[in-house]
């Protein structure tokens, strides 16, 4: 059977003024249904691009996407309408994706209105149906943006995204802007729906231990590059790309009594405006020799776990 | 910490209460904050989004802009000196000599259309009196300390990445060797493995030169890793103080529990996260009582009644909580 969202070889760059921007390079994976894909990496990795690519707000570049088998990479509008309403996106800010003059209500409304499927009647009470899921108080039905904190505000915005039930929801960091007591209701919501409603989620996110909360697979990127994808816990028990280790090690622990090794990297990420060709990380890289100056290959090093470096067999004991 | 208040103390802020007015409306954000540091120490003080951290540490520093911000009551101390009530003039010659701060958005703190090197020796000229050259000398070996080229001092902020602009920040913050270094949020527009770089620097800088610092953040992980105390604030107040083994072994406060189980954890593989329930209350508009009592699971009458002083439950660990029975945390019997 195809994978519900296989993508091949993506690409999306951006022409600026000193030269072209590699967004996401050459990116391929597979989401199965029901499941959620966590998609990790530091700012300016191409993240967003990708997902925002994969569901269509962004024209790709190059390579395929696949849904449920059928190849949606170039649609026509028609067919794009129909592909919308399978595919939304809940935003990383909630102060500037929703409409400040419109209500709570109204923003909930305006995808069904749009649709043109219900009736006057049925039109409120799915509006309705649709707010009480999300957890939105009836005392703020009416309510304007600017009068609801961070955590209310996200829940109208995966209320909108939920509308018209589509089948994959592009979360483009919906936590990171709220407080870790508002950010735990927030997962524990887009858990539940998940599970009731059969979603399939891609999960855009810098913060690891969120992504690991939630995925059942991850992908690290790294300058438009998928550098390592494989189940979500295995990720954490044996990551193997030299870039995923030094990440998971520089998140600051709770846990006051294990002392933490870290991988201190040097440098920062570089422009990922025409990169040379060779493993991105290279530069960064506490293990690079000549060698990582080819081009690199997404391999499969044990079961369902790809890592993309030359050296990985060698430096993870591997023969 | 109410003790504590020997002249030996480095720095030491009693009872602060600021309000701010807006829109007619008074918003209590700090009420009522005591807290020491000794010198060489870091305090790490955490909240969420409207606790009253960065106003603290505005009004130690005296940058709160008057009005709408007004310092009602409350003493800061900084080697038995009150700040609070020295002139304008005599206050300025201790920002950035004696108290410096780390803001925690890296492009707004720095200048646009000034050179680093010049942002920087603005500092030590200003202070030091000493002439544009060696300002600029020292501002380059500064830059240098903070793992910047030196052939870079010429640039523009713009040309910087976040977390080299955050170096630039925290340069022109040590410059002129704080004793106190107040790190609101430093690390929070970082990325991960920028912010450990950072944090790493800080500490050593910290080290070489013995800088007392309070460090804002709403990260756990980042306390844990850099604190030696710790003071948890909620509604304009801290619900509890104590040493960071103290706080993060035997967590007292039923809102420091809450906030150390809704966080996702590394380790173990729980379905659900267990948040706090309800949202932060309104600052305009304050519970009666324990300000935490709306989203509290042991809330009783006497918590919805009257106000709940913070009281050492174990020597140097100070809770504010009526529910907590002393004995029996002294017991190990609950926690």
């Amino acid at each position: 059977m195809a994978s519900f969202i296989e993508v091949k070889n993506l690409k999306k760059y951006f022409q600026t003024s000193r030269g072209m921007v590699h967004a996401v390079d050459d990116v391929s994976f597979k989401i199965e249904e029901g499941t959620t894909m966590g998609v990790v990496g530091e700012s300016g990795c191409g993240k967003s691009t990708l997902g925002r690519t994969v569901i269509h707000l962004l024209e790709s570049t190059g390579g395929e996407i696949l849904y449920q088998g059928e190849d949606v990479t170039h649609v026509n509008s028609h067919k794009l309408a129909a592909l919308r309403e399978d595919m939304q996106i809940i935003f990383q800010d909630p102060y500037s994706s929703l409409n400040p003059r419109m209500t709570v209500r109204d923003t909930i409304r305006e995808p069904l209105l749009l649709s043109e499927r219900f009736s006057k009647q049925e039109l409120d009470v799915e509006t309705e149906r649709l707010m009480d899921m999300v957890g939105i108080e009836q005392r703020l039905w009416y309510a304007y943006p600017h009068e609801l904190d961070g955590g209310r505000r996200q829940r109208v915005g995966i209320g909108r995204a939920l509308a018209l039930s589509p089948k994959f929801v592009m979360c483009d960091e919906p936590v990171s802007a709220l407080d870790v007591s508002i950010q735990a209701q927030i997962l524990n919501l887009l858990m539940d729906l998940q599970q009731e409603r059969k979603l399939t989620y891609m999960f855009v996110t810098h913060d690891l231990s969120v992504v690991r909360h939630i995925s059942t697979h991850i992908c690290v990127m790294y300058l438009g590059q998928l550098v390592e994808t494989c189940p979500s816990k295995e990720l954490f028990i044996s990551p193997m790309h030299p870039y995923t280790k030094a990440l998971l090690s520089a998140i600051p622990s709770v846990d006051i009594h294990t002392p933490h090794k870290r991988i201190e990297l040097k440098g920062e990420i570089v422009s990922p405006i025409d990169p040379e060709p060779g493993c991105r990380f290279a530069a960064r890289c506490l293990y690079a020799t000549p060698a990582c100056k080819q081009p690199m290959k997404l391999e499969e090093i044990s079961a369902n776990h790809f890592v993309s470096c030359c050296r990985v067999k060698e430096l993870n004991g591997f023969s | 910490m109410e003790k504590n208040h020997q002249s030996s103390t480095f720095l030491s802020v009693r009872d602060l209460v600021v309000q701010y007015t807006s829109d007619g409306k008074i918003v209590q954000a700090v009420n009522g904050v005591s807290l020491t540091l000794e010198k060489g120490k870091t305090l790490g003080l955490v909240g969420e989004t409207g606790a009253g951290k960065t106003t603290t540490a505005k009004s130690i520093m005296r940058i709160l802009q008057e009005p709408p911000a007004k310092i009602v009551s409350g003493e800061v101390l900084l080697e038995g000196k009150n700040l609070l009530t020295l002139p304008q003039k005599e206050m300025r010659k201790y920002r950035g000599t004696k108290i410096s701060m780390i803001f925690q958005d890296p492009m707004t703190a720095l200048n646009p259309v000034k050179r680093v090197k010049n942002q920087i020796a603005e500092v030590i000229g200003l202070h030091d009196k000493c002439g544009r050259k060696e300002a600029g000398e020292r501002a380059i070996a500064m830059l240098e300390k903070v793992g910047i080229a030196a052939d870079r001092a010429r640039e523009y902020p713009h040309q910087f990445s976040g977390g080299m602009q955050q170096r630039v920040v925290i340069a022109m913050a040590l410059a002129c060797n704080p004793d106190l270094l107040l790190a609101d949020e430093p690390t929070t527009a970082l990325d991960v493995t920028i912010q450990a770089q950072v944090l790493e620097m800080i500490r050593k800088l910290q080290k070489d030169s013995n800088t007392a610092m309070v460090l804002i953040t709403h990260d756990l992980g980042v306390v844990a890793e850099n604190c030696d105390h710790v003071a948890v604030m909620y509604a304009g107040q801290i619900v509890e103080y104590g040493s960071l083994i103290d706080v993060f072994d035997h967590p007292l406060h039923p809102y420091t529990r809450g906030l150390f189980a809704s966080l996702p954890k590394m380790t173990d593989d729980a379905a659900r996260l267990s948040p706090i329930l309800g949202m932060p209350p309104d600052p305009t508009n304050l519970p009666v009582g324990c300000k935490f009592n709306p989203r509290c699971p042991h809330a009783t009458d006497q918590c919805r009644e009257t106000e709940i002083a913070i009281e050492e439950i174990t020597p140097g660990h100070l809770c504010r909580c009526c529910c907590l029975e002393k004995q029996e945390v002294q017991d190990g019997i609950i926690y």
